[in-house]
C-alpha cells in the first residue's frame, strides 16, 4: 500500500504535487504499469473496460438531461457530477450487492450503479420526495445533505456487520469540504478504535460552493487518516480503473477484518456546485481548462481506442443507450406528481402518534371544506 | 401466582428495565461514555456489561455526535440501541444527529428505514452540580418532529416506561429525572399493565385547581398538594409522563373539573412545554377556566452555580403561590405591576 505519511522535512509539502497519487492511466490514455496495484485490476477485460465506458457516457448523459430538466424548469435544483464520473464509477462498480453505501448529494452515478431507477434519482430534486428509494432494495442510503453526517451512519453501519459475522463493507461518500467537519472526523476515531470494516472515500473535487480544498486543508486530505491510525491512499480520480484497484484493496482490507482505508480521490468538479451555483464568480477558465485535459471519459475513450475497441460501430452503440436513458429519464421526470396533500403526515412516526394524528384530521377537515365548496 | 416485586431506587429500576430488554431482544445494544466497566456515573448499567459481554453494553469514545451518528448506522443494520448520553448538558454536541438525522430518517425514506433508538439522558438540577450538570433540555426535542420524549418519576414507572421507550419502533428520547434517582419504591418487573407511552397520570386527585407537572417536580407537586389540602384547597397533581406527544385528554378532563390550571417544570419559562401546555388547555377549554392558567419554572437565565438553585428550582412554596393565583386568593404578584 502507498504510505501518505508525512515526512519531517517543512518543505515537504511543496513537492507533495497534485500527481502524487496512484495513477493507472493517464490523461493521454496511456497504461501504466504500477506494481502495487496492478494485481488488483488484472482481472479486468476489455469488455468489462468497455462496459465501464459505457457507465461514464451513460452518468454524463443522466447528468446533462437532469441539468437540462432543471433549466426547463421541471427540477428544483440539480449538484452536478460532471468531471467525477471516474470516481463513482470506479468505487461503486468494485462493491457486492450486500455492501452498504452512504452518501452525500452528488453521487448520481453511484447510486446509478447500485441499480436504482433512473426516476428514483429526480423524485428529492423535483420536491416529490426526501429520498427517491427505499435504501433496503439497493443497498445504499438516501443522500444526506448535512455535510459530513453520513461517515457516522456507514461507521454505525460498518459496526453491525461486524457484530453480525458477514464481511460486508460499509461505504461513506463525502467531499473536500466535509473533511473540515467534526462528525467525519469523530467517524474516523470510532473507525479505526473499533476497526470498522468501513471505507471513508472521499472525492476532493477541490471545491466546496465557493471555496478551494485549500481553506479546508494545507496538506493532502489523505495525510490525515493515518494520524487516527487509518491507512490511506491518494488515488487519481479521474482514472476509473486506478479508483477501482484502491477501492478493491480497500474493500479487502475491510472484508478480511483488517478494519478502515480513506482513500482521496483526487478529482475536479468541472460544472457549478448545484444548478442555482455559478462558479465564474470564484474559479477562473484556465484552471477548468488543465481539468478538460484529464477528462475521464476521453481518456478511458483513448486507451480503447490503442486497444482497437473504440470502433464506430461501439461509440455509436453507447451513445444509443445513453440516449435511450436519457429519454426514459425525462418521461420519468415529467410523470412525477406532487402527492397527496394528506401524505404530508405520513412516516413521521412507526406508530400512532395522537398530537399529529389531530393535526392531520383537522387538516382534512379543512381540506374537505374546498371539495364542492363553491355552492 | 406470586408477582415478584423489590424494593428499588428509580436508577436501580431503570437498571433492571435495560437487563429485561437486553435478555428479551439481542439487538438491543447499549452505547455510552463509562457505562461498561463503571457501569455509568450513576451506575444506572452497573453489572450489565459484565453479564451480557463488551459486545452488547459498549463503551464508546467520548464523541455525543459519533454515538448517536453510530447509533443510527446500527439501527440502519437492524440493532436497537440505547444510548446514554452522561449528563443532559452533554446533548448538545449530539443534537444534530438527533434532530437533523435520527428524527428524520423515517420521513426521509418514506417508512422504508425505522429509527428505534433510545437515547437516556439524566437531567434536572437540585444535586449542587457545576455547569452544564443540571439542565432541562426537554422543550428542544419535544419541538423536533419524528422524536418521543419521555420522562418518569416513580421507580416502578421508571421501569415499564424504558422497556417501553427501547421496543417503540420511534426515537425516543428518555429523560431521568437524576435527583430522584435515589428515591425508592415498590418494583413489579412482570408487566402486566403496560403504560402507553403517550399517557400522562392523574397522581393525586382535586377538585379546585389542576397542577401539572413532570419529572423530578412530580414528588415536589405532591407535597405542594398536601400543604394546600391542610389550608382547604383540592389540588390535582398530574404526572405528564409523555412530553412528546402531551396527553391533552387527560390534562383536559382535570381543567373541565377544576377550572384552574398551573404548569411547573424546571426548564426555562420562555417557549417550554408550560406554554405549550398552557396554549393547549386554552384552545381546548378555554370556557371551562376561572383564571389564566400560570406557570412555575427556572427563570430565564443560564442554570446557575449550586448555591442558588434553590431560588432557581420551583419549589413547593412557589408552587403553592402559583396555586393562590389562579385561585385570585392574595399571592406573591398582588398589587404588582410591570
Amino acid at each position: 500500500m502507498r504510505s501518505t505519511m508525512a515526512g519531517h522535512d517543512p518543505r515537504e509539502a511543496e513537492f507533495l504535487g497534485q500527481e502524487d497519487f496512484v495513477q493507472l492511466v493517464t490523461p493521454a490514455g496511456e497504461r501504466i504499469p504500477s506494481p502495487g496495484f496492478d494485481p488488483w485490476v488484472a482481472d479486468v477485460t476489455d469488455e468489462q473496460l468497455a462496459s465501464l465506458y459505457e457507465d461514464l457516457v451513460v452518468v454524463r448523459r443522466i447528468d446533462t438531461e437532469a441539468t437540462a430538466l432543471q433549466r426547463q424548469g421541471e427540477l428544483g435544483l440539480w449538484p452536478p457530477l460532471l468531471g467525477q464520473e471516474a470516481a463513482q464509477i470506479g468505487s461503486a462498480r468494485a462493491l457486492r450487492s450486500d455492501d452498504f453505501v452512504f452518501t452525500s448529494y452528488r453521487e448520481n452515478a453511484v447510486a446509478y450503479c447500485r441499480g436504482v431507477k433512473i426516476t428514483d434519482l429526480l423524485r428529492v430534486w423535483r420536491g416529490t420526495s426526501h429520498g427517491g428509494w427505499n435504501p433496503y432494495d439497493v443497498g445504499m442510503a438516501v443522500p444526506a445533505v448535512v455535510i459530513g453526517a453520513q461517515t457516522l451512519h456507514a461507521t454505525g453501519y460498518a459496526l453491525g456487520c461486524a457484530k453480525d459475522g458477514v464481511d460486508s463493507v460499509a461505504v461513506a461518500y463525502f467531499g473536500d469540504g466535509a473533511t473540515s467537519q467534526g462528525d467525519v472526523n469523530e467517524a474516523m476515531v470510532f473507525a479505526a478504535t473499533f476497526k470498522a470494516p468501513v471505507v471513508f472515500f472521499c472525492q476532493n473535487n477541490q471545491w466546496a460552493i465557493s471555496e478551494p480544498v485549500t481553506l479546508q486543508a494545507t496538506r493532502h486530505i489523505s495525510e490525515r487518516a493515518p494520524g487516527f491510525g487509518i491507512p490511506s491512499l491518494r488515488v487519481d480520480g479521474n482514472d476509473v480503473l486506478a479508483v477501482m484497484a484502491a477501492m478493491r484493496v480497500a474493500l479487502d482490507r475491510a472484508r478480511n477484518g483488517d478494519g478502515p482505508t480513506f482513500i482521496e480521490a483526487v478529482t475536479y468538479r468541472m460544472g457549478p456546485h448545484t444548478t442555482s451555483d455559478d462558479p465564474t464568480r470564484y474559479r477562473d477558465r484556465d484552471e477548468l481548462e488543465e481539468w478538460a485535459a484529464k477528462d475521464p471519459i476521453s481518456r478511458l475513450g483513448a486507451l480503447l481506442d490503442s486497444k482497437g475497441l473504440l470502433t464506430d460501430e461501439f461509440t455509436a452503440r453507447v451513445k444509443a443507450r445513453a440516449d435511450d436513458v436519457a429519454r426514459e429519464l425525462r418521461a420519468g421526470c415529467l410523470a412525477l406528481r406532487a402527492p397527496d396533500p394528506l401524505t404530508l403526515f405520513d412516516n413521521v412516526y412507526a406508530t400512532p402518534h395522537r398530537g399529529l394524528d389531530r393535526q392531520r384530521s383537522q387538516y382534512a377537515a379543512y381540506l374537505a371544506m374546498f371539495d364542492g365548496g363553491a355552492e | 401466582m406470586s408477582v415478584a416485586t423489590s424494593q428499588l431506587t428509580l436508577a436501580k429500576a431503570i437498571t433492571s428495565g435495560l437487563r429485561h430488554a437486553l435478555a428479551d431482544d439481542n439487538r438491543v445494544l447499549l452505547m455510552g461514555e463509562d457505562i461498561g466497566a463503571l457501569g455509568g456515573v450513576f451506575r444506572v448499567t452497573d453489572g450489565l456489561q459484565k453479564e451480557f459481554g463488551a459486545d452488547r453494553v459498549m463503551d464508546m469514545p467520548l464523541a455525543e455526535s459519533a454515538i448517536i451518528g453510530t447509533a443510527i448506522g446500527l439501527a440502519f443494520r437492524g440493532f436497537r440501541p440505547v444510548v446514554e448520553i452522561q449528563f443532559d448538558g452533554f446533548i448538545y454536541p449530539g443534537f444534530d444527529q438527533i434532530v437533523a438525522q435520527l428524527a428524520k430518517l423515517r420521513y426521509r425514506t418514506g417508512g422504508a428505514v425505522s429509527m428505534p433508538i433510545t437515547i437516556r439522558v439524566p437531567y434536572g438540577g437540585g444535586i449542587g452540580a457545576v455547569e452544564h450538570h443540571s439542565e432541562s433540555p426537554e422543550a428542544y426535542f419535544a419541538h423536533t418532529a419524528g422524536l418521543r420524549v419521555v420522562t418518569c418519576s416513580t421507580p416502578q414507572e421508571a421501569h415499564v416506561l424504558i422497556r417501553q421507550a427501547i421496543a417503540c419502533d420511534d426515537p425516543v428520547l428518555f429523560f431521568e429525572p437524576k435527583r430522584r434517582y435515589w428515591t425508592k419504591g415498590e418494583v413489579t418487573e412482570e408487566i402486566t399493565d403496560a403504560i402507553p407511552l403517550e399517557s400522562a397520570r392523574v397522581v393525586r386527585d382535586g377538585t379546585d385547581v389542576t397542577l401539572v407537572t413532570y419529572g423530578p417536580l412530580v414528588a415536589t407537586a405532591l407535597d405542594a398538594a398536601s400543604a394546600a389540602a391542610s389550608d382547604g384547597v383540592s389540588v390535582e397533581v398530574i404526572d405528564l409522563r409523555s412530553l412528546a406527544p402531551i396527553d391533552f385528554p387527560t390534562v383536559e378532563a382535570s381543567v373541565r373539573k377544576t377550572g384552574r390550571l398551573v404548569v411547573s417544570h424546571e426548564a426555562q419559562l420562555s417557549g417550554g412545554l408550560g406554554a405549550e401546555i398552557a396554549a393547549g388547555v386554552t384552545e381546548r377549554c378555554f370556557n371551562w377556566l376561572e383564571a389564566a392558567p400560570a406557570r412555575v419554572t427556572g427563570f430565564d437565565v443560564p442554570y446557575p452555580p449550586g448555591s442558588l438553585e434553590e431560588h432557581f428550582l420551583p419549589g413547593l412554596d412557589r408552587m403553592l403561590d402559583a396555586v393562590d393565583r389562579v385561585l385570585g386568593r392574595p399571592n406573591s404578584l398582588t398589587g404588582w405591576t410591570e
